[in-house]
């Protein structure tokens, strides 16, 4: 039942990924002035409540589906089984978030 | 072409030879080695040909497997140039590259001698799957329609004769060996899907164990002699055993 939980999960953030990822990719080419720093970016988005919700959504999404991608790596070719990787997925989970979410943060 | 030619005096065929092949044969268990044979090339001529011909007039303790040679039986499966196929069914002039071929076991499954693999693995997920028609203790309310969406899923991968073509050509497979494989998937998604049968819920936690390790990298459909399909019939069951764990009706419920 939770492989089926877990499949579910990552297919519908790949659907929110999906688009994300391309607008993400358009912000970059067209932001990208005096070089790609974070100031130069923040100094043009901040602010905006728009950018903040979006680039939420995508932290959200990618914190999602990357650890059960992980998870998903490490048990074919690393062998690694059992409840201490689901721990581990979790817990990177929650570090991504983290990360993903102070950075959106910093838009607002 | 000209001069390769030759006639019935020379090597034993009444067809003409229009070349020679260099052919490669996988000698030997699991640690064994590649061979080299060279044998005449004619026209219309399949892989199995070439393995018959070297077991025939050049070394016969060759080990392999085949029986109908009209592609029904599935038991000549072996690896042609890297790809899993039917070797009755392959032509040579499909298969070999710059005139060579290279022939070896099937992969994913242990090799005893030579070309002649061991297929109980495969043939274990199955069983321990369950993978099997159990008749309902009541007959369908409905008379079974072929053009009903239910039975032309099931058909879609009924054809399936169990040579294992599949398993040889999935990645997952060689990674997990606690994946099913293709073909006992395949399998599930027909019964699933037919309304005859009366464990339509075992079948689906059978497919719950084993469907999410499918990468849908569609090796299986691609490599299947039959046509068949087996990663459609595994997204299928993906979908219907998330609808089941949501709780929701399945298809048997809305029927």
């Amino acid at each position: 039942m939770k492989e089926a939980w877990l499949f579910a999960a990552q297919r519908i953030s790949a659907m929110v990924l999906a688009p994300l990822v391309l607008l993400h990719l358009g912000v970059i080419l067209y932001a990208v002035r005096g070089g790609l720093s974070a100031e130069e970016i923040l100094s043009r988005t901040e602010g905006s409540l728009f950018w903040g919700a979006v680039y939420g959504l995508f932290v959200l999404a990618a914190a999602v589906h990357a650890p059960i991608g992980l998870r998903a790596v490490l048990r074919e070719w690393g062998r690694w089984r059992g409840a201490g990787l689901d721990i581990a997925m979790a817990l990177f989970g929650l570090v991504l978030l983290a990360l993903g979410l102070r950075a959106a943060a910093a838009v607002l | 072409m000209k001069r390769a030619c030759h006639r019935l005096a020379e090597t034993g065929y009444d067809e003409p030879v229009m070349a020679m092949l260099e052919v490669e044969i996988w000698r030997g268990g699991e640690d064994g080695a590649w061979r080299s044979y060279a044998v005449p090339h004619q026209a219309n001529q399949t892989v199995l040909d070439v393995v018959t011909h070297v077991q025939r007039h050049i070394d016969p303790s060759l080990a392999y497997r085949f029986a109908c040679r009209v592609g029904m039986c599935g038991s000549c499966a072996m690896t042609v140039n890297g790809r899993p196929r039917w070797t009755c069914r392959t032509h040579v002039s499909q298969a070999a590259r710059k005139g060579r071929v290279r022939i070896g076991p099937l992969r994913n499954l242990p090799v005893i001698r030579d070309l002649a693999v061991d297929m109980a693995p495969f043939f274990e997920k199955w069983r321990d799957a369950e993978a099997r028609f159990v008749p309902a203790a009541e007959p369908p309310d409905a008379p079974v329609r072929p053009d009903e969406p239910q039975r032309m899923a099931a058909d879609a991968g009924i054809e399936c004769i169990n040579c294992a073509v599949c398993y040889a050509a999935c990645d997952s497979v060689a990674w997990n060996p606690d994946y099913p494989g293709p073909a006992v998937l395949n399998r599930l998604w027909t019964l699933v899907n037919d309304r005859r049968d009366g464990d339509r819920e075992g079948h689906l936690d059978a497919a719950g164990a084993g469907c999410h390790l499918c990468r849908s990298h569609q090796e299986c459909a691609d490599a299947c002699p039959t046509g068949l399909n087996p990663t459609a019939a595994i997204a299928g069951l993906k979908r219907e055993v998330f609808r089941r764990a949501l709780g929701g009706r399945t298809r048997e419920g809305r029927r």
